[in-house]
């Protein structure tokens, strides 16, 4: 069983039909990367994965249960969304915006779960920072701390929305470095993201969308060395100079 | 010099009625304003018609006719229909003051309501609802405490002009400030001493709380500024 089935899933906003009938599986513990031009609905495909966006046709399954039917709240607990804007709560602190998951959705204990996010922030090296306000922070530690409140949820999954678009180049790398780690312990990631030198090293598979649909997929080796379709190629020329 | 000081004593005499109608109204401003502001927001178009339409009628009349109105008026309609209505009977004439300076601000609460609300980034419920949150607990957790911060200083200001407007209750048989020193002219003629005395008696209400309102919002921008 895949960790992530996605089946004929479509999206329409108003007449425009942004998804166009997307088929993918992701493996447990499998890193898939999405790339694409913008508006080829890499994103919308994400956010269908948890709701975000609800679905206008097909059927998405983590670990087995359904997505696109029942308690959406609950599902969501399974995965967790790192988003191109970091979207930290300003009005708590870095701890604070890790425990305010579980502690209010999960009921966690409080003293565990201020540990544990000790530990989190530790493992993107944040610690020092747990008392600061999100505002006193630079763009690539906000988006370590979202990251690391992904984490606190215990997500089977996580959803990244371009991580690293918002950020100033010099900080890109730290983010990519948390990345790396997550997906070495074998975390299993769907990101959608421009940077093709992550995909190349830390992908397990590559699917590259155009116009709503899955024009290519395959290993990084594949999609991104050796492309065979030519809406591929037109696009791997233009990002990578 | 000892005439003004008494205009001014007298006056003040009915700072406890101005204050009290003044708060009970604004708790009950932003209750409703609240609802308001959320009927508006909502996706049926009943209830953003009659949010709408309570807000035009209301900011489209004075205070003093709707006063008039909802004190002299309904128990007027009441009596002819035969139902003998007196709002002595009901607590004296304090409530239906409180209840059309609660009906005015509500008005006026949820419009600022509905802008604190819209004014905090969408970014911030996603990641509230991709947490599990479910949108009652990303609301009260994550969206309103955020908005707050941005109404509190108009919710200040609104307090302020409430505690003015409440100046128009003498005529609905509320003795308040102005009621005071209008009393107080009509047995003493008095007259400048009077009304001098009146308003200063505002104005210990006024000032302080304006000034409280523009060190907050100072502090804010300075937070702002350091982020």
């Amino acid at each position: 069983m895949s960790m992530i089935e996605i089946k004929g899933l479509k999206k329409s906003f108003g007449d425009l039909e942004v998804l166009k009938g997307i088929d993918q599986n992701v493996e447990e513990g499998e890193v898939l990367c999405i790339v694409g031009p913008s508006g080829s609905g890499k994103s919308t495909m994400l956010r269908c994965i948890n709701r975000l966006e609800e679905p206008t046709a097909g059927e998405i399954y983590i670990d087995g249960e359904q997505v696109t039917e029942g308690n959406i709240d609950r599902m969501r607990t399974k995965m967790g969304m790192v988003f191109q804007s970091f979207n930290l709560f300003p009005h708590k602190s870095v701890l604070e915006n890790l425990t305010i998951g579980p502690l209010n959705v999960k009921k966690a204990d409080k003293k565990e779960i201020e540990e544990k996010a000790m530990k989190l922030l530790d493992r993107v090296g944040l610690a020092e920072k747990a008392n600061e306000y999100p505002r006193n922070l630079s763009g690539g530690q906000q988006q370590r701390v979202a990251i690391a409140r992904a984490l606190a949820m215990d997500p089977e999954v996580i959803l990244f929305d371009e991580p690293t678009s918002a950020l100033d180049p010099e900080m890109v790398g730290e983010v990519l470095d948390v990345m790396k780690d997550l997906a070495t312990e074998g975390m299993t990631m769907v990101v959608v993201t421009h940077e093709m030198g992550f995909a190349k090293e830390v992908a397990n598979k590559v699917i590259f969308m155009d116009g709503g649909y899955i024009v290519e997929q395959g290993t990084p080796e594949e999609v991104l060395n050796n492309p065979q379709e030519p809406r591929t190629k037109d696009f791997l020329s233009k990002v990578l100079v | 010099m000892g005439v003004y000081l008494k205009g001014f004593l007298i006056a003040c005499k009915g700072i406890p009625a101005t204050v009290a109608v003044s708060l009970v109204a604004i708790v009950i401003g932003a209750a409703l304003g609240l609802l308001l502001a959320l009927c508006s927001q909502t996706k049926s178009k009943v209830l953003q018609v009659i949010a709408k339409v309570y807000v035009d009628v209301v900011r489209g009349t004075p205070m003093l006719v709707q006063a008039l109105i909802m004190a002299y008026g309904i128990p007027w309609l009441l009596q002819s229909w035969g139902i003998g209505f007196k709002w002595d009977d009901f607590g004296g004439m304090a409530v239906p003051a409180i209840i059309v300076c609660g009906c005015n601000s509500a008005a006026y609460m949820s419009e600022v309501i509905r802008s604190g609300i819209q004014a905090i980034d969408k970014g911030q419920m996603e990641a509230a609802r991709s947490l599990g949150m479910t949108h009652g607990m990303a609301m009260r957790l994550i969206i309103i405490p955020q908005a707050v911060r941005v109404i509190l200083p108009a919710f200040a200001n609104e307090f302020v002009t409430l505690i003015k407007e409440t100046s128009v209750l003498g005529y609905v048989g509320v003795v308040e400030i102005l009621r005071r020193g209008q009393l107080w002219n009509s047995s003493s003629f008095e007259t400048f001493p009077a009304y001098i005395g009146v308003a200063l008696a505002y104005m210990i209400l006024t000032i302080p709380l304006s000034k409280i309102i523009n060190g907050y919002e100072r502090k804010m921008a300075r937070r702002e500024s350091a982020a």
